[in-house]
């Protein structure tokens, strides 16, 4: 161990001793919240709206964070078969099922019990969140809002705030956060200050300026984190912790942490062979060993779509004005979520880009049953990237939770496939393994 | 053969050519002008006639086009009217377009603009973004804007120019398709040995391949021509199909299910349906059609709308057409469809009313079980 990392011991790692134990805390919160007759509101990962929320001390559960952590406990097959035996269809979103079954074994999660909705936020950036937060609607008679952020409409439709097609979408946007700000009063009986937002906005300027600059951190070779298993920790956090103090302090650690990685030539990977960009999310109850698959190759993931959609839309940073909170909120709702989530589906140049920047070897795709907002179009991505940028892809399929439509041997074969094809393109090119 | 059943005929061929003839013949017609596409479930149309221009319904080959290339470019659990309809992209089946205009009904449908956008880069491929908030009161202006964000859009390639008295004819042109559809639907609610569904369905279908007057002509002949039509009435059970909202089933499934039922109310082809009274035509027309998608509208599972939960309306749609049952059918890999089953079957079992529960694929070709899924529902229903 170096002299400076003897001087700072406890920086590396714990990020990850941080994330376990803030998870840890959150469930706990939650299961005390009903008690405390606090209200949860039930959100997602995408536009979550926690600058308002914690500005009103509402608690946020977000159901997929629920059923992800149930399909690592190996719990989810179990929720999965209650929700088809109450009647949904096999190919039905794992994560809906994972979660109504649940909700139908008494909401006792393996991290803890659950509190029901008090108000749910349904964001539109994937219209099975609309149908998921309709069950909760039907089944605890609790207002459900669909916040509706137009996103990008075409290939390169990239709109600069002043003009006019952005200005249309941003007061769409402040109409829907003015109407979230009155249920929400109606919900806690407190009468909303715009002092609160300024402050929780102040903490996710803090939060996305130290989450991007440490996710470009992942361009250095070894990459300092791996974008799959550590990226998944900084996510809930990215997500849970959004407008909170204790949120700008985990990611203003995290930085701290993730240069002295630099500093040190620590990488996520104790030999880093190969680096990999990836997209899509992991199949979950085969988290571990879907990673080894990879790092038995000496594969690092250094970075991920997954990153900026399923991170609030935070990885190129943000700026609020927090002289003119509602306003500021709802255009750069309308603004990071048009660069960093909707723009998913016009990516073809983006990957490439990163490729590039982040010095990868290839591009992975897993493609998952669940979500066919990621996974609909990434075949043809795949196809894009391979004519028209000459890059090295993977497709591999499965699931997010729901570990019967995984099917290791033909997965296994196919990344052996990859690797080999990469060992035989850099003995071609000359490169040192 | 009676001039009724030669339009059927002939309509029944137009839509099973995945070359669209009638849209081709509209194109040779208007050389100078141009078509634009729209994938389900609503698209304004009325915007597109305004200008010039011929908006087709762009919804898949169904068991005509077979599929080559597309699965190459789309994951293995996606619907088949997204593969089709990129398959027929890359055939050349719709080589007359000037783009496809999608709206993201469904988290698979959202991805079209990207697809068609990389494959076809010379086609104007966009998503319209209708409010998925419809209770906001931001909702209305937002789609206004929309709308005119569209029309600068096609504008930039020669659409137009719309104005505000084209619109209004406009609107009256689709005012009054819409009212011929509605007694469509009122003659097979009615008397549907006049009209079986696989008729009145060719001919609603029909309204998204050619222009609205020429399809008013069509409807105005057709409902001349049926009170002469000699059919009786038989013992069928009354039913509504519930799940037709996006991808079609095969016309031969909807022929097997007639065999056995009246299906006195659906929600196929809903899109082309989904305004429910006259649009006014006086004032601001782009506000007025826009109010209308909003305010005059049907239901169908890709909106939300606190306003119009879709059990009750399902419900409001049995009572209205005095079915005796329900078949709630979906898509398969069709997310809201299949979401919306589970809702709509715990409603139905508790309003005690029989339903079927089925899932179809536009591609199948084979229709026996569905048959015998049928008739032993009906029998069970009739005789016991």
């Amino acid at each position: 161990m170096s002299e400076a990392n003897t001087q700072q011991p406890d920086i590396i790692g714990r990020a990850r001793a941080d994330g376990q134990r803030i998870i840890r805390d959150w469930f706990e919160e939650l299961m005390k919240a009903e008690n405390n007759n606090e209200p949860t509101c039930y959100v997602f990962v995408i536009a979550g709206v926690g600058e308002i929320l914690n500005a009103f001390g509402i608690h946020m559960f977000f159901p997929e964070i629920g059923a992800l952590q149930s399909a690592v406990r190996k719990q989810s097959l179990d929720y999965i078969n209650l929700a088809e035996d109450y009647g949904f269809s096999p190919d039905v979103c794992g994560y809906v099922k994972a979660d109504v079954g649940f909700h139908l074994s008494g909401m006792k999660h393996p991290m803890g019990q659950i509190p029901k909705p008090k108000l749910v936020i349904a964001p539109n950036l994937c219209n099975t969140y609309v149908k998921w937060a309709e069950i909760w609607e039907r089944w605890y008679n609790v207002p459900v809002f669909v916040l509706d952020i137009p996103g990008m409409r075409g290939t390169g439709w990239y709109r600069e705030p002043n003009s006019e097609d952005f200005q249309a979408d941003v007061r769409y946007v402040k109409a829907q956060l003015e109407e979230i700000i009155e249920l929400c009063e109606k919900v806690t009986g407190k009468k909303f200050k715009m002092d609160w937002l300024a402050e929780a906005e102040h903490q996710v300027n803090i939060m996305g300026e130290a989450w991007a600059k440490t996710i470009n951190l992942n361009q250095n070779v070894p990459a300092p984190f791996n974008a799959m298993a550590d990226g998944l920790t900084y996510l809930g956090m990215v997500n849970i912790l959004r407008g909170k103090v204790e949120g700008a302090k985990y990611f203003t650690d995290l930085l701290e942490e993730t240069e002295e990685k630099v500093r040190l030539g620590i990488g996520a990977l104790p030999n880093e062979k190969y680096r990999l960009v990836f997209s899509g999310t992991a199949c979950y109850p085969k988290f571990r060993r879907f990673t080894d698959l990879f790092e038995s190759w000496g594969a690092a993931f250094t970075h991920s779509d997954y990153l900026g959609y399923a991170g609030g839309a935070l990885s190129n940073g943000i700026s609020y004005d927090t002289s003119r909170p509602l306003d500021s909120l709802a255009e750069q709702l309308v603004y990071t979520t048009q660069r960093a989530a909707s723009n998913m589906f016009f990516s073809e140049d983006q990957f490439a880009q990163w490729f590039k920047e982040w010095k990868a070897d290839g591009v992975v795709y897993h493609a998952v049953k669940s979500c066919r907002t990621v996974s609909t179009g990434m075949a043809d991505n795949r196809l894009n990237l391979i004519r028209k940028h000459n890059i090295p892809c993977l497709m591999i399929e499965s699931d997010l939770v729901d570990p019967r439509v995984w099917s290791e041997a033909q997965i296994k074969n196919r990344i052996d496939a990859f690797f080999e094809s990469l060992e035989s393109r850099r003995a071609r090119e000359g490169k040192a393994s | 053969m009676p001039e009724l059943d030669d339009i059927i005929r002939k309509c029944t061929e137009s839509l099973e050519d995945p070359n669209m003839p009638t849209v081709r013949a509209w194109k040779e017609a208007h050389p100078d002008r141009k078509v634009i596409g729209h994938f389900q479930v609503y698209f304004p149309e009325e915007i597109i006639e305004a200008g010039g221009w011929l908006p087709v319904k762009v919804l898949g080959g169904g068991n005509i086009v077979e599929v080559r290339q597309a699965d190459a470019h789309i994951a293995s659990f996606v619907c088949s009217i997204i593969r089709t309809s990129l398959e027929m992209g890359f055939n050349g089946n719709l080589s007359f377009l000037e783009g496809l205009i999608t709206h993201p009904i469904c988290d698979g449908a959202r991805n079209v603009a990207g697809l068609w956008g990389r494959n076809f880069p010379d086609q104007l491929a966009h998503i319209l973004y209708l409010p998925q908030n419809a209770n906001s009161k931001g909702a209305l202006q937002f789609l206004v804007d929309e709308y005119r964000r569209l029309i600068r859009e096609l504008e930039a390639r020669g659409f137009g120019p719309l104005t505000s008295d084209a619109l209004r004819r406009s609107l009256g042109v689709f005012n009054e398709n819409r009212r011929l559809m509605r007694e469509l639907y009122r003659i097979k609610r009615e008397t549907p040995w006049q009209l079986p569904l696989s008729e009145v369905y060719v001919l609603v279908r029909m309204a998204g391949m050619m222009s609205r007057e020429e399809h008013n002509r069509l409807l105005r002949r057709v409902l001349e021509l049926v009170p002469e039509r000699q059919g009786r009435k038989q013992d069928k059970l009354r039913v509504v199909f519930e799940g037709g909202f996006c991808e079609q089933p095969p016309l031969d499934m909807l022929r097997a299910l007639e065999e056995n039922c009246y299906v006195v109310d659906d929600d196929f082809m809903i899109g082309l349906r989904w305004i429910t009274s006259d649009v006014p035509e006086e004032g601001d027309p782009l506000h007025n059609l826009a109010r209308a998608y909003l305010e005059q509208s049907t239901y169908s599972p890709v909106q939300h709308d606190q306003r119009k939960p879709k059990e009750e309306m399902l419900l409001e749609r049995i009572r209205h057409s005095k079915a005796d049952a329900c078949i709630v059918s979906a898509a398969k890999m069709c997310e809201p469809g299949l979401d919306e089953q589970v809702v709509y079957i715990k409603t139905l079992e508790a309003e005690k009313i029989p339903y079927l529960v089925t899932e179809f694929e536009e591609k199948e070709t084979v229709f026996e079980n569905f048959r015998m899924q049928v008739e032993t529902f009906v029998e069970s229903i009739m005789f016991d």
